[in-house]
């Protein structure tokens, strides 16, 4: 596939809105069917595989505009129903046609906190998308109204312009609130629980504060600048934020309660242990959890070579096991750091693969080679104990399992080999332990995440969870959902006591 | 609880033997929640440095302070060692890793090798508390690298010190005394080995023909510290473990040594690069300041 570059598509973009501009009679549901949905505007796979640059370039206003009149208008707005937050998205889209993108920000605004973090990174092709009723009329998914990224363009738009506001916060309640992690669930319950006048402390265990946003989701795929922002904001509207701090090790969930002081506890811990396959080989020098390498290079900066301490194997040839994002990060972050050969495999096949198509095309796109239907059997070590090869199977598809995807079955005597020097794990996450380890009281589920219900309340009284820590690994938006809910159970609970 | 209690402050700085240094740090609230066995881990650039694990060798509640031992092994270390009274380390977060388990089990030999000394202190005095009798072996290349003989004097019923070099007290490997001790009557009920890996596997191998259960404290190679990155992990009784959230201690007759030997080499080329360049950097720094005062 031949890289269309961002020139094109606006001038392609610009040409059509002056057409549709010259109309005189409004657009009706068939015309706007025939406008061309816009593709994303990207760096070159050639050359941005040897940079850390975000790879996704955002609309340009004419491609904006354009896909924006796509949008049918329809009554009854399946679109709604798919946003985990419940966005007004006709209305916003709307605006940008009209080229009010104040008006379409406040709209977001108004259900999402985050929109330049959640238009880049939310899986809008399984949310408002799968329902969206261009894609069903256009009997293509592919070519609904690409919300995600017009949500992204006036996110954008209003960062660019220095338009972010700081959101207002009601006079001092007196009470107050911990927040147990800085990921996507933590800061929206910061934010909703401020803005109600409630003193709010955040406790992040890294030294830096984003959480997901910052160790796992790359700066290709998610500038750290973003994150920074949204993590100012909040300092402004006087969130506290306190890093290097272990809820459950520096101070234990209910001497928070107890001794600081602090009326509602929201515990956004996140799904941070990683799996392992249990192959022989895996604790070879080599091999990493997805985690740890993502960490390494984005919250360690392993990637500005000559300036981090942590370091970071320089690899030749790599295989991720896995088919999620993380896996797409791992794999394209390896090409970034300088792997001449990067193996992506997964045993299913590439309909089964849980990470977004977008991702999926834009690591093959930089060079990353899918072996489907394939799994490592073991790993082979040398004499210093590194990785030197990967033993693998061949897989075909059986009956259904409990999922509803096809079952990956072993063709006997399959095995081959292959030549590597790393190995990176990405096959999911565990939930934190920490939590549960050090608060005996707070129930979990055998796989140790915490029971919450739909109100986002534990089995402990005046504590709150949500985000992956709930969900087990999920999305950013999900946890965004998650902590809304939360937020929302914490205000209720404080306001009936005041 | 104030925010001010998450800054911290170097007190108190003493330079134990050429590469031991010892620091006094602010840090009220893991003095107050630290337990022996546990250890923090710090930043001395919290835009690129990198995260290095360390036992907490002391705490005093009163003063709110830790007290931090460590030699210079890499860029890291060094860096912190010249730090000096009243700077600020910008990131340190803890204590971390589950606590030893402290019981009476009656007679209990600690052997401390190196910079081990430091983690083990903390341990002795809580196997100390709760009425164990105890025996502590020191073990260091030469005398010049004994660290904590007076503290251990005080605490353990016995003393042992022991040097590669003879050029202080007993000239032997710490597993010699030891197995002396496996073999005496009544033998030890339990063994606490901290140093080196090739130490702490070779204490296990004394301890394992008497069967005498024997505890190690491993320091693996980390970055988060909180379960989160899997980079320490270790295989115990032939199952995968995490040394920062299932360890730091575990059964040392069933960890594999010899594997965690080879991915404590991991990194070994390019923190012997790191270490070069600082030393590079601080060998510019002294030829510039020379040339300062010269002029």
């Amino acid at each position: 596939m031949s890289h269309i570059t961002p020139d094109e598509l606006n001038s392609a973009a610009e040409g059509f809105l002056k057409e549709l501009q010259a109309r005189t009679e409004p657009l009706k549901p068939k015309d706007r069917m025939q406008i061309p949905g816009q593709d994303m505007p990207s760096q070159d796979p050639d050359v941005r595989r040897g940079n850390t640059s975000e790879v996704a370039l955002g609309y340009t206003p004419a491609q904006a505009m354009l896909e924006a009149q796509r949008c049918l208008r329809c009554k009854r707005q399946p679109c709604i129903k798919g946003c985990p937050v419940a966005i007004d998205i006709r209305d916003f889209v709307e605006a940008i046609a009209d080229g009010d993108n104040a008006k379409a920000i406040s709209v977001i605004k108004q259900s999402s906190l985050l929109p330049a973090i959640c238009g880049r990174v939310c899986p809008q092709e399984v949310q408002c998308q799968a329902e969206c009723t261009l894609g069903k009329g256009l009997r293509d998914p592919e070519k609904s109204v690409s919300i995600g990224r017009l949500e992204r363009y006036v996110a954008d738009w209003e960062r660019e312009a220095g338009q972010i506001g700081t959101p207002e916060v009601k006079a001092s309640t007196g009470k107050k609130v911990a927040v147990i992690g800085s990921g996507p669930a933590g800061l929206v319950v910061a934010a909703d629980v401020r803005r109600e006048g409630h003193d709010v402390t955040v406790f992040e265990a890294f030294h830096k504060f984003g959480g997901v946003m910052l160790y796992g989701i790359p700066e290709f795929r998610l500038p750290k600048a973003i994150v920074g922002l949204e993590i100012e904001t909040l300092q402004k509207m006087g969130v506290q934020m306190v890093p290097n701090f272990v809820v459950g090790r520096t101070r234990k969930l209910q001497d928070l309660l107890a001794k600081d002081g602090f009326d509602a506890v929201f515990v956004g811990t996140g799904a941070g242990l990683p799996k392992f396959m249990g192959i022989d080989g895996e604790n070879l020098v080599g091999v990493f959890s997805a985690n740890e390498y993502l960490t390494r290079a984005n919250l360690m900066r392993a990637y500005e070579k000559g300036k981090a301490a942590t370091p970071i194997v320089s690899s030749r040839r790599v295989a991720v096991l896995g088919g999620g994002n993380v896996a797409m990060d791992a794999a394209r972050t390896a090409l970034r750091l300088g792997a001449e050969e990067v193996h992506l495999i997964y045993r299913r096949t590439e309909k089964e693969m849980p990470a977004r198509v977008e991702e999926v095309g834009h690591a093959k796109e930089e060079g990353v080679q899918f072996h489907i239907l394939q799994n490592v059997k073991q790993i082979i070590g040398d004499e210093h104990g590194c990785v030197k090869q990967a033993e693998l199977l061949r897989y075909e598809l059986g009956e259904p399992d409990d999922s509803g995807r096809r079952r990956p079955v072993v063709i006997e005597g399959s095995e081959f080999l292959m030549d590597l020097d790393t190995v990176i794990v990405a096959i999911g996450n565990s939930s934190n332990p920490l939590i549960k380890q050090t608060t005996p009281e707070i129930e979990a589920t055998s796989w140790g995440t915490l029971v919450a219900d739909e109100s986002g309340k534990t089995s402990m009284d005046r504590v709150y969870a949500g985000g992956d820590i709930v969900l087990g690994a999920a999305t950013v938006i999900l946890a965004m959902g998650q902590g809304r809910q939360a937020a929302a159970s914490i205000n209720t609970l404080l306001a009936s006591e005041s | 609880m104030e925010t001010r209690a998450c800054e911290h402050t170097i007190l108190y700085k003493e330079q134990l033997s050429e590469e031991v240094f010892l620091m006094r740090v602010t840090a009220p609230l893991i003095a107050e929640e630290r337990l022996p066995g546990q250890f923090i881990i710090l930043q001395v650039d919290d835009n690129y440095g990198e995260r290095v694990p360390l036992t907490i060798a002391d705490a005093d509640v009163e003063e709110g302070s830790i007290t931090l031992i460590y030699q210079t092994v890499g860029a890291t270390t060094h860096k912190l060692a010249a730090l000096n009274v009243g700077d600020a380390i910008v990131a340190l977060v803890g204590p971390l890793g589950r606590p030893t388990h402290l019981e009476k089990v009656g007679k209990v030999v600690c052997v401390g090798g190196g910079i081990g000394v430091a983690p083990m202190h903390p341990i002795v005095q809580g196997l100390k508390e709760v009425g164990n009798e105890i025996t502590v072996i020191i073990g260091a290349r030469s005398q010049e690298l004994v660290i904590l003989e007076d503290r251990m004097r005080e605490l353990a019923d016995e003393l042992i010190v022991c040097t590669d070099d003879g050029s202080y007290g007993r000239k032997a490997l710490v597993t010699e005394p030891l197995k002396e001790l496996c073999e005496s009557d009544p033998k030890p009920d339990l063994v606490v080995a901290i140093g080196p890996p090739i130490m702490m596997k070779f204490c296990a191998e004394t301890t394992r023909p008497y069967g005498v259960p024997t505890v190690v404290s491993l320091n693996t190679i980390m970055v988060d510290g909180t379960g989160m990155c899997g980079g320490c992990r270790v295989t115990v009784g032939g199952e995968t473990k995490f040394v920062c959230v299932d360890g730091p201690e575990f059964d040392g007759h069933a960890v594999e040594f010899d594997e965690m030997m080879k991915r404590l080499q991991a990194y070994r080329a390019q923190e012997a690069k790191a270490h070069d360049s600082w030393h590079h950097e601080e060998h510019t720094c002294n030829l510039v300041k020379a040339a300062a005062e010269k002029a």
